[in-house]
């Protein structure tokens, strides 16, 4: 362990990852809710977007909190309170038990999980029980359909996301992300070691299909079917206003950035430069820098990743619900497998 | 005591009281959310053993695929908002004594074995490695017996659900 941080004692250290573990969560939720859904589509729409609030309209969010926190926490009079009430929290709280595996820095990170990306994928599939029983809580029709509807697209869209992730495993050799990163950025592709090896390049099958499964497991278009609003008003965010809506809309813009700095860690190298750079060997020559400029780094690739994800649902009409499944299990899955297939071979032969 | 101590009566207590919600809460959704608490405390208590990898293995299977599906199923057929009157609770003379002999069946085998015998704190905790290698190494007989179970289980289900 780093010097600096083994001189703070256990309860420094434990409050300092769950502050870091707030700003890994929010910081990200609120960057890319101003650049991207503020402005960017604005601007593809060929508008401004808010100017008012701050400068360039940069204060806006902070604006837009305020006047959520003040709103009235309405509960249908036929709803399940105590249900209702839960559902948001179980969806933000699978986002925060999901950063912890995250690494940021060779000591920056929450927990050094062995089963690191797996554990990733178990604990993403608990925001579904979240979705399900506030869509069936609500006491609506609409917001049942819409639950009913998101659990479907969420088991059909997870196990293309499981399948994508293992041919990465089997090229690292690991499921711990911390040396995920490492593989990728100490290794070399035929001897050649300028840019590491991130597994975009030999994993790019993976990287597009899941690519594609977090698109879904976000529920952004084109994969919107549970919130379709002309057909469900917005499913099953329908009975929900105040501060319990935006504890779901921070946990959607939250789950994008936590879903994008995994894929960034399991295809492009996470918080790492290629060690080849500075003559690194392993990750105890790491300089101590590494630390601060790390997160910035996993930043650049996280926002470049939502970037895609934003530009994609900006630009594509919904798909229909039978199409949404068709193209899961007939199309994903069978690329996916093949895929791990065509891996465990070559990870043999090499 | 140490903190692994108090950690484990914590949740063993939160998983006894969810238990017996489950079995007398009058409505079904509130059963099944119950029924999570239970199957979470259960990963917990793999935690604490140092068995993250069966504990992540609990998680994702049983929260994330079983009880939603269970959901799944019980919101597209029947699931009312507030109490069900017409569950069916009749096998609650046979239920309780069933319930209580494997207790004391297992309660019995375990005294019975360990009494007040203190178990050695290890220090090789076994890593997934370990236990990947033990399953694609010795034990991919049984390893394989079981994949066939599962897959005459899913074509079985196939072959139920199609019409045609």
């Amino acid at each position: 362990m780093n010097p600096i941080l083994a001189e703070i004692p256990y309860w420094g250290q434990s409050l300092l990852r769950v502050l870091g573990g707030l700003v890994a969560v929010l910081l990200p939720a609120g960057t890319i809710v101003y650049v991207f859904l503020f402005k960017m589509m604005s601007f593809m729409q060929s508008r401004l977007g808010p100017m008012e609030a701050g400068p360039y309209g940069s204060m806006q969010l902070f604006a837009e909190v305020g006047k959520w926190l003040q709103k009235e926490d309405i509960v249908p009079e036929r709803a399940d309170v105590r249900i209702f009430k839960m559902a948001p929290v179980i969806v933000l709280l699978s986002t925060f038990l999901l950063v912890v595996v995250v690494p940021f820095g060779p000591d920056a990170w929450f927990t050094d999980f062995e089963t690191g990306v797996f554990y990733a994928l178990a604990v993403s599939s608990v925001s579904v029980l979240g979705i399900l029983i506030a869509g069936w809580a609500s006491a609506n029709k609409y917001s049942l359909l819409g639950g009913l509807r998101a659990a479907g697209q969420l088991i059909a869209y997870e196990l293309p996301m499981v399948l994508a992730v293992m041919g990465v495993v089997i090229q690292a050799g690991t499921m711990n992300l911390q040396k995920i990163v490492v593989a990728q950025n100490s290794g070399s592709m035929f001897g050649f070691d300028a840019v590491g090896h991130p597994y975009v390049i030999s994993q790019f099958v993976g990287f597009v299909i899941f690519m594609i499964a977090i698109q879904a497991e976000l529920t952004q278009a084109p994969f919107d079917m549970p919130i379709a609003e002309s057909e469900l008003v917005s499913g099953y965010m329908t009975e929900y206003s105040g501060f319990r809506f935006l504890i779901f809309f921070i946990g959607e813009f939250a789950t994008a950035g936590v879903f994008a700095m995994i894929a960034s860690v399991l295809f492009l190298g996470g918080w790492g430069v290629p060690f080849a750079w500075f003559g690194w060997t392993s990750i105890d020559d790491i300089d101590n820098w590494m630390n601060i400029a790390g997160p910035i780094i996993m930043l650049t690739k996280m926002m470049l990743l939502v970037f895609i994800i934003m530009w994609i649902r900006f630009s594509y009409p919904r798909l229909r619900e039978d199409q949404l499944q068709r193209f899961a299990w007939k199309g994903l899955i069978p690329v996916a497998l093949g895929n791990i297939m065509v891996t465990s071979i070559l990870k043999v032969v090499f | 005591m140490i903190a692994q101590n108090i950690g484990f009566w914590i949740i063993a207590a939160t998983m006894v009281v969810a238990a017996l919600r489950v079995v007398t809460t009058n409505n079904v959704v509130h059963a099944a959310l119950w029924l999570v608490v239970v199957l979470s405390g259960a990963a917990g208590q793999y935690i604490l053993l140092a068995a993250e990898f069966v504990a992540v293995t609990q998680v994702l299977v049983y929260i994330g695929a079983v009880m939603v599906l269970f959901l799944f199923g019980t919101m597209l057929t029947r699931a009312r908002i507030g109490s069900d009157s017409d569950l069916n609770n009749s096998y609650k003379k046979l239920g309780i004594p069933v319930a209580t002999v494997m207790l004391a069946a297992m309660a019995l085998a375990l005294i019975r074995s360990f009494g007040d015998e203190k178990m050695p704190v290890s220090d090789n905790i076994v890593s997934t490695q370990q236990v990947s290698d033990q399953i694609f190494g010795p034990y991919l007989l049984p390893f394989w017996a079981l994949s066939f179970v599962l897959l005459a289980a899913v074509i079985g289900a196939i072959v139920l659900a199609r019409k045609d």
